[in-house]
């Protein structure tokens, strides 16, 4: 377990050192959310209504940016081939990275959200609300993710090809966001959309590294 | 004694025997299509709400269980690529893919052709609908995973990978859609306590649906055919290309 989190350690020094990474995905957020009432209209009810929507939508294609790189680097310098070598089976290597990936880049998205929920007029009572879906939903999309990142490794144009793959993968984990989020506005029951936004994200972290180091392995031999 | 798959395996074998069965498969195909397009317009009575365009049904119902089942036979064949290695697994997975997608996209065609009359929309966020949308994305992804990656071997297993995923992910869309509700009728054909619709529409209906399944049987076995010729077409180029680099090597030798 400790060489687990060596790794995820690891990764998380190497994006704080590498940088840009973050600061990217969390600049496309900002401008996407920005760009939305230039293009619709300031109509601040309009804005307030659709606010949750918009930030789980820019949220997905912010962290997709950054998916690309979870395996890449390693992958083409032969990090990855020492990693599979070592104590570590494969899909605990897909894990970590994908944990890391969590840590680096979904969880800052989902902390800028509220701010950026300002901007767009969001009710107050929903912030809590919307800060936990993210929390909760965003594993599914780190681990989700990393299928794609493994798939498209060594694909031409791998950047556009894993979002065909994995945004429609993400459509329950965007459905019950939403819903625990309109929920919490009007008069249904937030319990439920949350325990099965949690069941999403638990079933991710199983699927996605067995997925991902299935498709690691094929490439690597 | 062999089993039928083992002996299929073999790709000689299967164009011998998929080019006896072809001609009469494709004209089974035709044959059944042509009688329940008969009974479609002939024989079955105009709805008594949608009127003469309910008929679109005996095309759009049929395709969106090709556009199922055809999903279902890619994720079979992946699971035989990934765990049989069987080699004729690929083909028919690669094969199967834009002919899903086809059938996925007459079922969304016709449905929208259908829904102006019927809701007075071509197009509604309803949760069939979306679950096939998505349906239809998860064909497009796998056809574009496979193009995109050169290395053929490579390509396959991946895409087999992103298959089997997907039909772990098809369920949980499906039911993730259905969460809100639904303007698109219920099952009405395939569900406990029998069908209920009419027999004199369902009877149509079914001989549409088992055409539509011979007609897809023949085209999956025609793309088959041509990606097994196709392989082979590129094992002989390539064959050809290390020939001649090998006779200018001599020649330069000399």
């Amino acid at each position: 377990m400790s060489a687990f989190f060596t790794l995820v350690a690891r990764d998380l020094k190497l994006a704080v050192r590498q940088g840009g990474a973050l600061g990217t995905a969390l600049g496309f957020y900002l401008i996407v959310v920005a760009m939305l009432p230039l293009g619709l209209g300031a109509d601040l009810n309009l804005l307030s209504r659709i606010a949750p929507g918009v930030l789980w939508i820019a949220l997905l294609l912010s962290a997709l940016l950054s998916l690309g790189r979870v395996f890449e680097s390693d992958f083409e310098d032969g990090s990855l081939d020492v990693l599979a070598t070592g104590p570590l089976p494969l899909e605990l290597i897909a894990a970590a990275k994908a944990l890391a990936h969590w840590i680096s880049t979904s969880v800052p998205l989902a902390l800028l959200a509220p701010v950026l929920g300002i901007l767009l007029n969001l009710k107050l009572v929903a912030y809590p609300m919307l800060v936990a879906t993210m929390l909760i939903g965003t594993p599914a999309v780190s681990f989700i993710g990393a299928i794609g990142a493994a798939l498209t490794l060594r694909a031409r144009r791998g950047g556009l090809l894993i979002a065909l793959l994995v945004l429609p993968l993400y459509v329950p984990t965007l459905v019950f966001g939403i819903a625990a989020i309109s929920a919490m506005l009007g008069p249904d029951d937030v319990a439920a959309p949350l325990l099965i936004l949690t069941a999403i994200s638990l079933g991710a972290t199983v699927l996605g590294p067995v997925a991902a180091a299935a498709a690691l392995r094929t490439q690597m031999q | 004694m062999q089993s039928i798959t083992q002996r299929l395996a073999n790709p000689t074998q299967f164009m011998r025997l998929s080019a006896r069965l072809l001609p009469w498969v494709a004209a089974l195909a035709a044959a059944i299509i042509a009688y329940g397009l008969y009974l479609a317009f002939f024989v079955a009575p105009p709805d008594y709400l949608h009127g003469e365009i309910a008929r679109i049904m005996f095309i759009h119902v049929p395709s969106a269980w090709m556009a199922m089942a055809c999903y279902a036979l890619i994720a079979v064949s992946a699971f035989g690529l990934l765990v049989f290695r069987h080699p004729l697994a690929d083909v028919s997975a690669k094969a199967a893919a834009p002919i899903g997608a086809a059938f996925t996209f007459l079922a969304l065609f016709t449905g929208s052709l259908w829904g102006k009359p019927a809701w007075g929309t071509y197009w509604v966020w309803d949760a069939r609908l979306t679950s096939v949308l998505i349906l239809f994305f998860l064909y497009l992804g796998l056809i574009a995973l496979r193009s995109s990656i050169e290395d053929e071997t490579l390509a396959s297993k991946l895409t087999a990978i992103l298959a089997l995923v997907g039909i772990v992910m098809l369920p949980i869309i499906k039911f993730s859609v259905d969460w809100g509700n639904t303007l698109h009728q219920p099952s009405s054909v395939l569900k406990l306590g029998g069908p209920t619709i009419h027999s004199s529409i369902l009877t149509p209906l079914l001989v549409m649906g088992a055409g539509f399944l011979v007609l897809f049987i023949a085209m999956h076995l025609k793309a088959m055919r041509n990606e097994i010729l196709r392989r082979r077409v590129k094992a002989l180029q390539l064959a050809e290309v290390a020939r001649v680099q090998a006779g200018q090597v001599t020649a330069a030798a000399e």
